[in-house]
């Protein structure tokens, strides 16, 4: 059975990837609106999934991008209507170039219009030449490395970067930055690239390039290599080799760990939180140079978050789950389940309680976030009461916007009298300097 | 697919394994090398298919096995007095999902391994070919710079 939440398709518009930065100093509040309207109205459409094959190569375990959810409502309401017609009698009449070009069409069709449904599943009718077409090349790259989710790591590494007590650097923060989203769409392809067959037997992910067919897996291979070569590259060289070596476990920990873990144990999930964790983690090291408490207390922020997060997530896919051979504890281990999600949910708690002590924010933040952090755990008690649908759904979308507002919060009540402290220094030093040099 | 294609189409997916059947292009200047890919890529095919239509099948009887048995311990029939089909709730579907999976745990675990293994030797095979294939394009190129 399909699974889908009752979220409607919101009409949203396009909105491009674009991320403020969050690190502006002076807190510029409209800015940071924007940017939390921005990451709302993307998380309030992506609810629309039945997946979450906790899909987090590098973090956020939101999993799809909202082009794929509002395709996949209409898709399966198209569907409904439309009978499979068999294959057989359909290319008889098709000379190829009228197939490609049709082909060509529905494909720039679905790459950029809203309603890429139509032409989506014509192409699931139909059969199609598998040749590369290079003028989709681009979109079907994007959907391989999951763009719209390497988009959201890439943030979370940036929240990890402006918490970082350094006065801030554009240079390095843009290179942590591209070197993290390379990193993610290295490790995005590889996952597709494993996992092809079980792809198209779940509803959320059978419309990924690799399943129908429109790039070949030497391609995948090829490209996740030139992303995540330069990628940890540039981290390594470019900002400094501890955030390198972080990224590269990180890849390696998202493709080789995690995902065949998926279909061996339940431990998949911890892996997953950790992988979700270390992209913040990395902005710290990128800032600072260093692994200190505040990365951590970071990364342990993120982490706790997945689980709630994904186990609200995971309760209501258990069917394809099953089904598909997915060892996941919403299916083996209920109680586990709905246990873990809520011990995260107060831990959270804990975690923002440290971050003043850390010297990382002011006191004002435990305070200011204790009300988000006490909803969401209700939310989580709720759930593991009730262990339903709803409370599950519940849990899952307020995880969506707890996060975001969280990061906010903390970024608000960051300390910065350090920052002003080093300015001073500088100051009056150079100040000295000039004097000595313009006196003969 | 249309005869004189040449190149491999791709079809819809199929009704029972939701995978989507290739059908592969032999070219008449085929070298072993690539008529080694080529049946790696239809051994592969059909051996997922096997198994997806098989899994997906016996989800399917058996789920349809156990509700009608929770209902008639329940003491309800199949379909109700308006002709709808009686369906469990999520809650109630759980210990069949939990079964079904820790059921067929070693399925899963030999088709995964077999699995990952066709697709490394799959997609080294074509890094194989296009190389190939990308020599032979060099040295004609040269041939042709050449003269």
């Amino acid at each position: 059975g399909l699974f889908v939440w009752h979220l409607k398709n919101t009409g949203v518009p396009r909105v491009p990837c674009r991320f403020v930065p969050l690190c502006h100093p002076g807190g510029d509040r409209l800015i940071t609106f924007q940017y939390f309207n921005f990451l709302k109205r993307m998380y309030v459409t992506q609810c629309n999934n039945d997946l979450s094959q906790r899909a987090k190569p590098k973090s956020d375990s939101v999993a799809s991008p909202f082009r794929e959810l509002r395709q996949l409502d209409q898709e399966k309401m198209v569907l409904h209507k439309i009978r499979p017609i068999s294959p057989v009698q359909q290319p008889s009449s098709e000379t190829p170039s009228e197939s490609e070009s049709r082909e060509m069409e529905s494909a720039a069709e679905a790459e950029d219009s809203v309603t890429p449904v139509r032409a989506e599943s014509k192409d699931d009718r139909q059969w199609r030449e598998m040749k590369l077409q290079l003028e989709d090349l681009p979109g079907i790259l994007a959907r391989l490395s999951k763009i719209k989710l390497t988009a959201l790591v890439v943030s979370t590494a940036s929240a990890g970067f402006a918490m970082a007590p350094i006065p801030f650097d554009l240079t390095c923060f843009l290179l942590a930055s591209l070197g993290t989203g390379l990193a993610s769409c290295a490790a995005n392809s590889i996952n597709q690239f494993f996992e092809v067959p079980f792809d198209s037997n779940m509803n959320r992910t059978k419309n990924r390039p690799l399943v129908r067919g429109q790039i070949s897996p030497l391609l995948a291979v090829c490209f996740a290599a030139s992303c995540g070569v330069p990628g940890i590259a540039l981290l390594t060289l470019g900002v400094n080799p501890l955030t390198g070596a972080l990224g590269a476990f990180n890849i390696f920990l998202y493709t080789c760990c995690y995902t065949p873990l998926k279909r061996m144990s339940i431990a998949n999930t911890w892996v997953g939180a950790v992988v979700g964790a270390i992209p913040p983690v990395m902005g710290w090291t990128a800032a600072t140079g260093s692994l200190d408490a505040g990365a951590l207390l970071l990364g342990g922020i993120l982490y706790s978050w997945q689980f709630p997060h994904f186990n609200a997530l995971s309760w209501g896919l258990r069917e394809d789950y099953s089904r598909g051979g997915y060892c996941m504890m919403s299916v083996t281990h209920p109680g586990l389940c709905r246990r873990v999600a809520l011990r995260h949910c107060l831990a959270l708690i804990g975690l923002s309680t440290m971050a003043p002590v850390l010297d990382i924010t002011t006191w004002t933040f435990p305070i200011i976030s204790l009300p988000i952090n006490l909803y969401i755990s209700y939310l989580g008690f709720r759930f593991y009461r009730d262990a339903d649908r709803s409370s599950s759904r519940k849990l899952f979308f307020c995880s969506l916007w707890h996060l975001p507002m969280l990061l906010l919060v903390m970024f608000s009540c960051k300390k910065s009298f350090l920052e002003k402290e080093d300015k001073g220094d500088l100051l009056s030093g150079s100040h000295g300097r000039a004097m000595e040099i313009r006196l003969p | 697919p249309p005869a004189h294609s040449r190149s491999d189409w791709i079809g819809p997916p199929d009704k029972l394994s939701n995978l989507r059947p290739i059908i592969f292009y032999e070219p008449p200047e085929e070298s072993p090398l690539e008529r080694q890919l080529r049946e790696a890529r239809q051994e592969a095919q059909a051996c997922n298919q096997r198994f997806w239509a098989r899994q997906n099948c016996a989800f399917r009887q058996e789920k349809e096995e156990f509700i009608y048995s929770r209902l008639k311990a329940k003491g309800l029939e199949m379909r109700d007095k308006t002709g709808q089909k009686a369906t469990l709730n999520a809650e109630e579907m759980a210990d069949f999902y939990k079964d079904f999976l820790s059921k067929n745990f070693r399925k899963h675990m030999q088709y995964n391994r077999d699995w990952y293994k066709r697709n490394f030797t799959i997609t080294f095979l074509m890094g194989q070919v296009a190389l190939v294939r990308a020599l032979r394009w060099l040295r004609w190129k040269k041939k042709n710079a050449g003269n």
